[in-house]
């Protein structure tokens, strides 16, 4: 791990003290976990703190963890993670939240803090239904006027429910179920550590 | 007195100057645009999800079909992502190879972005100009890749092949006659490198040209110059990234600040904007382009010189080379192995950035150890300056719409992925 990894992990052991829930490091890149209730103070205090001054919000994205592992995945479904950068210190920093009610994710909304969530909260909501309590305008953004369901959650098929169709005797566009099956050429394998691994040869 | 209502009006789908398929409602008070909504999604194809059910290789060619006017830069952080997550060293040549071309396409990108948008605003000429330049490009897309749009040229662990011998050439035809052919021709003689070298000798040249026909142009200033004011904080607030973020006058660019691959063996200067409006854009690119003609010629110094493998020779994330699977058993089982099951790549999770032509392109990929990513996500950096629109369109005239999304660059194959 780097000096300046080190100095960002010291940062924020110091200034968020037991806000922090996870702190880890892999890959040269430092994620930071928080409890949903810790969210909004956290991302406040990695926006203003003088160590750290976060200012943008380069990217926020919801995670459905559901088929994780084949199923070995245990804690909450859905999680909203953020990247963040500091222009002026030169740092990044995923963000991880995890909404506690699989059933009903909702999550408080960072727009106040950083406006360019706007657009990446309402993403999150159309493609894995995570509600953002104090979003202004949560409207769908990248699937069709009147879509049901959240497209990129992993038990929603590849090849969506309906499909589109013009009809000649009505004279107008109408949707149908899906006449179109999913193929699959190669399956999803998760192997033993050891298998084939790249550092091997 | 009779009741006076703003007046709503869309702008797009199928508008000349939405740059693809962007649905504008625009709400106007008379002339003066009071709020704009972008509507979006209208090219989403879901290339995220459709990452989770292909291997970690066969996703590559998706890369190219989100912003295709810079199809290389979008599978570069593709690849740094599944590089850095697999732990493998990509061999020094392809890095200079991949510095090279991303430069090109930079070129490619601003070229198209400044023809067009000269074109949306009344310079029709401006699109002629740079088409002329974007054609040679095109051409060294093609003789590295075999295509001329969708190049999936890079792979994980280096590119896919070494950079050609020699250029394709024109034939005669009953379109062209012999004098056409050989005045064609002429820069074609030679390899790939020299091609590209006598392209970086007449560039310069040409960005002058566009200058001359642009940069004082006063009909060109009235409709760029104090047009979609951002100011630093706010461009820092929503999001802004490359020229967008450089027009307002944040020195901020990857390719300093976070090197990747030998930016840091290059050198070049990073042009930034005073005022934040769309001329300071302008000029931001027209100077990037120089900058990136100056790299380029800086690779081909170093390639020229330093022949060596282009990609690695873990053959567990790159096939063995075609000669050697003919007779080696071990060679045909890692070609059947990497091109049916693929690779596995290690459990964890990356963020992989790069200076895209258009600010900052991300990809965060989450595996958890299978052939296929469990998780893809994709940040294009036309989302957030789209979003922007509203901001920078409110208060101006109906007119500076059009010049407000030229400026930003867009694409909608990179914004709605």
């Amino acid at each position: 791990m780097s000096a300046r990894l080190e100095s960002l992990c010291q940062n924020l052991q110091n200034v968020l003290g037991d806000r922090v829930a996870g702190l880890k490091t892999s890959l040269g890149e430092v994620t930071l976990e928080v409890a949903a209730g810790h969210y909004l103070e956290t991302a406040r205090i990695l926006r203003d703190h003088p160590d750290l001054r976060f200012e943008q919000l380069m990217d926020l994205t919801g995670v459905d963890y559901s088929a994780w592992g084949d199923g070995a995945w245990s804690g909450p479904r859905f999680a909203a993670v953020c990247h963040l950068t500091s222009v002026s210190k030169n740092w990044r920093l995923r963000l991880r939240v995890f909404a506690p009610d699989d059933g009903f994710p909702v999550l408080p909304s960072v727009v106040g803090l950083w406006n360019s969530a706007n657009w990446y909260e309402r993403e999150a909501f159309d493609l894995y239904g995570i509600l953002f309590e104090g979003h202004p305008d949560l409207r769908r953004i990248l699937s069709d006027y009147g879509f049901v369901g959240h497209p990129f959650r992993k038990d929603f098929p590849i090849s969506g429910y309906v499909e589109m169709r013009y009809d000649p005797d009505q004279r107008r566009v109408v949707y149908q179920p899906v006449t179109i099956e999913p193929r699959e050429n190669t399956p999803r394998i998760i192997r033993e550590d050891s298998y084939g691994d790249v550092g091997h040869g | 007195m009779a009741e006076i209502r703003n007046y709503t009006i869309n702008f797009g789908p199928q508008h000349p100057a939405a740059h693809g398929v962007l649905r504008l409602v625009l709400e106007l008070d008379g002339e003066v645009i009071v709020r704009a909504d972008p509507h979006i999604g209208l090219l989403h194809r879901a290339t995220e999800k459709l990452a989770e059910t292909k291997t970690w290789l066969q996703t590559v060619p998706y890369l190219d079909r989100l912003d295709y006017v810079s199809m290389m830069c979008n599978e570069h952080a593709y690849c740094l992502a599944v590089e850095k997550l697999l732990g493998v060293e990509v061999p020094l040549r392809a890095q200079y190879i991949r510095v090279m071309m991303d430069e090109v396409t930079r070129i490619l990108n601003h070229l198209l972005n400044i023809g067009t948008h000269a074109l949306d605003i009344g310079a029709m000429t401006m699109v002629l100009y740079t088409f002329r330049e974007r054609e040679d490009l095109m051409d060294v897309y093609e003789a590295v890749s075999g295509a001329r749009l969708h190049a999936a040229y890079y792979r994980p662990g280096g590119v896919y092949r070494d950079l050609p011998e020699r250029m394709p050439q024109y034939a005669e035809n009953k379109f062209k006659n012999a004098e056409t052919v050989r005045r064609l021709n002429e820069a074609r003689q030679g390899s790939l490198l020299d091609f590209l070298e006598d392209f970086t000798n007449r560039f310069p040249t040409y960005v002058d040209e566009y200058e001359t026909l642009l940069t004082d142009n006063r009909i060109w200033k009235q409709r760029t110059v104090g047009v979609g004011v951002v100011s630093p904080e706010r461009a820092l607030a929503l999001g802004f990234s490359g020229p967008m973020l450089r027009g307002s006058g944040v020195e901020w660019d990857l390719r300093k600040k976070q090197p990747y691959e030998v930016y840091d063996r290059m050198e070049f200067d990073v042009p930034v904007g005073v005022n934040g409006d769309c001329y300071d854009r302008y000029l931001v690119r027209i100077e990037e382009m120089r900058q990136a003609n100056r790299i380029v010629r800086q690779c081909i110094d170093w390639l020229r010189k330093n022949p060596g493998p282009v990609i690695t020779d873990n053959h567990k994330v790159a096939p063995p080379p075609r000669e050697k699977m003919k007779a080696g058993m071990e060679d045909l089982i890692h070609h059947f192995k990497l091109f049916t099951e693929g690779m596995h790549v290690p459990p964890g999770e990356v963020y992989a950035a790069i200076e895209h032509p258009k600010g900052e392109f991300g990809v965060y990929a989450i595996s958890d150890g299978g052939n296929k990513p469990y998780r893809l996500k994709l940040r294009s950096p036309g989302f957030p300056h789209l979003a922007a629109t509203d901001e920078m369109a409110k208060g101006h005239m109906i007119a500076d719409a059009t010049a407000i999304i030229g400026t930003i660059d867009l694409v909608l194959g990179d914004t709605d992925r």
